[in-house]
């Protein structure tokens, strides 16, 4: 058999494909942003962004209601937005089998927080998969809609960044033929009025506790018996850590941690002297195991928050370690300089954050690349929540605090207002705000790696469909004043915001330039040594393109990286920056 | 004895590690080693450190190199070479490229960027291994071929043959960048 190197998210996909999924939908987010790229490769499936993570539930819902097989992708705090839909889901069940693949990110490498939704499983009340490598992922996609199917339930597959994003052997197969399942009218199935809901809540209690039964004798939980002196319970990445560091012990891997397995749990528990349970974020198969009255070593030792390594596993169960560090000299940690994400050269957003920064006004933000506004130089940026809280947020600080009115805008991306920004901005119109909300309009979902959303016109498959209109959707929602302008032009950011933020009306401006990493660039600019009175003016808009040699006291440009957008030179009173090949005067 | 290798890729968002790794990652799978990779994806793309974990050996489980167990770094910029070291074990080599790219705190003037850091990297890792992969590139004639350079460096170092890593660049790469590559692979390989 084949055997080729995948992600996991690249071996979803391929799962998807073999079970024969029918629609997939997902709005992008890290690390769950490549499970839809790669599936929209199969022609055989259809597959979509959607707004936001709640439409693509409810996409996702109306596909397996219709009898297709289904998969819905997002990342962690996704499944915040689609939490409404899943609550109900799980009463309703489904017709084709559905599952909802949920990217959690422990150690927060590009999230806002780290909330571990196995949680949500439980809470919701559906099964919950945990793939540990690309094989599993694929076979565990398969198995989660057999699973579905079987109960009536949909499936959730919890996947982390490091089996999301490293690449692991996988066996390929090929698709089975899966058959669009008959569309049946069962209202008392699917409209959940209370009386219905009454007796599926009632259902829905009951499946749970046969799929407990069933997970009890279920081959992707196995016991693996050692040296029985230690017993590791651990699911997902964690298992092959815990097979890294100790492949000696007893281990328990839960391929299905919930619902809990507990006698396959008790069985293993009675066979070994000391219990162990690792897993990263919350102790929730460690809750599961003191419910049963069992002792458990877990937390006490592995801490609740980031992420866990084979490493730590050695040294705290183990008592032993594999390390061999290079004694080093001359070496201080201190002394290196952090290399934090910053905006590109020639990104858009720039200027702006520079303008607000220099009018000094309140800065409710948003998530996007512009949250990067937030760090040294620029600094602008005074909150950051969720995707679209800025709006909001803007306005209640004026409700609070009418000092405050006049001197607050919220910041809000194209695609993130797309998802979420359309009902803050509503709110102002609808609540007589004052607030100015301005859109930066790249043209793209740029932090996730550039994908088209409503306002493009173009879908995941790269067909062409009508673009959303930003300053005719705005109207619309009850604003008049709609200005739009180009952000690399500061003279006109400042006039345009100065005088928005004046009105005592609700006001949008939208600065639209598509992401400099998708325009060609333009020539570079240089620094003329002798007009530079190193003023040091070129600096504030923190350009990576721009460095500050203080021990020579000058400003150079570094001609590999500078994209030309003149930022820079609008900002240098002694016109010592042209474009390089211009004559001097 | 164990033919375990785990070599971290180190470099700046956007400088091509993933390719390089996903070279490496085809030699060692053609010598019968199985193999995982760990990627960095995301924000960080945006030109803030990235780091790609390489596994290769008979039975791999965890896909990361934990601190002072790596065989080999191999890095795109000095100073993200110096930022990994604590990752390398006793006995390991460094490739490293030695072009400088400044972070943004050095760029604004907040931090200095650390002086020596090739002197102070070979006299701490007796193989270390600098060339000026920019300029290679360039003789190469494409500048992009950076990745492949210190691949040839690298390959001049580890036991596989040539024709792995010359039969991995054809397989991955598209043909119309694959004489460049070549070329560049071959100028590291001279070089070390
Ligand atoms: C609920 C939720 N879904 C997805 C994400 C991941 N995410 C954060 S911002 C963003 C979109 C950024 O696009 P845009 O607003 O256009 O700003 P840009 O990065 O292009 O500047 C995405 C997909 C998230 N943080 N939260």
């Amino acid at each position: 058999m084949e055997k080729v190197l995948m992600s996991g998210n690249e071996a979803i996909a391929r799962g998807a494909y073999e079970s024969g999924v029918k629609v997939a939908s997902a709005y992008p987010g890290t690390p769950s942003t490549e499970i839809l790229e790669n599936v929209a490769r199969y022609e055989e499936i259809y597959a979509q962004w959607s707004c936001n993570e709640k439409v693509a539930l409810e996409v996702g819902i109306g596909a397996s209601i219709a009898g297709g097989r289904t998969l819905v992708a997002m990342k962690h705090v996704g499944v915040n937005v689609a939490a409404d839909p899943l609550m109900t889901l799980a009463y309703t069940g489904v017709n084709g089998g559905l599952v909802l693949v949920s990217a959690d990110d422990p150690g927060m490498h590009s999230s806002q927080n780290e909330q571990d939704n196995r949680r949500y499983a439980k809470f919701a009340k559906i099964p919950l998969l945990e793939p540990g490598d690309s094989q599993e992922a694929k076979d565990f996609v398969k198995r989660a809609l057999e699973i579905s199917e079987e109960f009536d339930i949909p499936v959730m597959l919890r996947t982390t960044t490091r089996v999301a994003h490293s690449l692991t052997p996988v066996s390929l197969e090929e698709p089975g033929e899966v058959l669009l399942k008959e569309y049946i009218k069962e209202p008392q199935k699917y409209v959940m009025i209370p009386a219905y809901a009454r007796v599926r809540h009632k259902l829905l209690e009951e499946k749970m506790s046969r799929i407990k039964d069933f997970n009890d004798n279920n081959p992707l939980n196995y016991i693996q018996w050692g040296d029985k002196e230690i017993g590791i319970v651990a699911s997902g990445i964690s298992y092959q850590y815990v097979k890294e560091a100790l492949p000696e012990v007893s281990s328990l891997k839960l391929g299905m941690p919930y619902p809990f397995p507990e006698n396959l749990v008790r069985e293993f528990a009675a066979g070994v002297q000391k219990l162990f349970v690792v897993e990263e974020l919350e102790p929730f198969m460690e809750e599961e195991i003191r419910a049963l009255g069992l002792e458990v070593t877990g937390k006490e030792i592995f801490s609740a928050t980031g992420e866990i390594n084979a490493e730590m596993i050695r040294e705290r169960i183990g008592n032993k370690t594999e390390s061999a560090p290079v004694k080093l000299e001359d070496y201080s940690g201190e002394e290196i300089p952090p290399r934090p994400p910053v905006m590109c050269p020639g990104c858009p957003h720039r200027g702006v954050f520079h303008t607000l920064k220099k009018l000094k006004l309140i800065v409710t933000g948003d998530i996007g690349c512009y949250t990067l506004g937030c760090l040294p130089p620029l600094e602008a940026m005074d909150s950051c929540i969720c995707m679209g809280a800025s709006i909001g947020a803007a306005l209640g600080m004026e409700k609070a605090n009418p000092e405050l009115k006049g001197k607050i805008v919220a910041v809000i991306g194209d695609s993130t207002f797309f998802h979420s920004g359309i009902t803050g901005t509503l709110d102002i119109a609808y609540n007589l705000g004052s607030s100015t909300v301005i859109i930066l309009d790249n043209r793209t979902t740029a932090m996730t790696g550039h994908q088209d959303h409503p306002g493009t016109g173009k879908t995941l498959k790269k067909e062409e469909s009508k673009a959303a209109d930003l300053h005719r959707i705005v109207n619309s929602l009850g604003i008049e004043r709609v200005t739009e302008a180009d952000p690399l032009n500061l003279k006109e950011v400042k006039e345009v915001i100065a005088r928005e933020i004046e009105s005592p009306q609700s006001s949008v401006i939208i600065f639209q330039k598509p992401c400099a990493l998708l325009e060609k660039k333009d020539k570079p600019l240089v620094v003329d040594e002798e007009e530079c009175s190193y003023c040091k003016r070129c600096l504030d808009i923190g350009c990576p393109g721009i460095m500050n040699d203080w021990e020579a006291e000058k400003v150079q440009i570094n001609p590999d990286l500078c994209s030309g957008c003149s930022l820079c030179q609008q900002l240098c009173n002694a016109g010592a920056i042209r474009k390089a090949g211009d004559n001097l005067e | 004895m164990s033919r375990d290798i785990n070599v971290l890729l180190v470099g700046v968002g956007g400088q091509g590690t993933i390719l390089a790794s996903r070279i490496i990652a085809y030699v060692v799978q053609a010598n019968d080693l199985s193999v995982k990779l760990s990627e960095t994806h995301g924000m960080a793309q945006r030109g803030g450190s990235v780091v790609t974990h390489l596994r290769a050996g008979e039975e791999i489980c965890s896909p990361l190199i934990d601190e002072g167990q790596a065989d080999i770094i191999l890095s795109f910029e000095q100073l993200e070479a110096w930022r990994w070291l604590p990752y390398l074990k006793k006995g390991g080599m460094v490739v490293v490229n030695s072009q400088v790219i400044y972070p943004v705190p050095v760029i604004l003037g907040y931090q200095k960027y650390p002086e020596n850091i090739l002197e102070k990297l070979k006299k701490n890792i007796p193989r270390t291994f600098a060339v000026d992969a920019l300029a290679l590139a360039r003789e190469a004639g494409n500048e992009r071929t950076v990745n492949v350079v210190l691949l040839g460096v690298l390959a001049k170092n580890l036991e596989f043959d040539q024709s792995f890593w010359l039969q991995a660049l054809e397989s991955i790469l598209p043909a119309r960048v694959l004489e460049p590559n070549k070329k560049a692979f071959l100028l590291g390989y001279q070089e070390s």
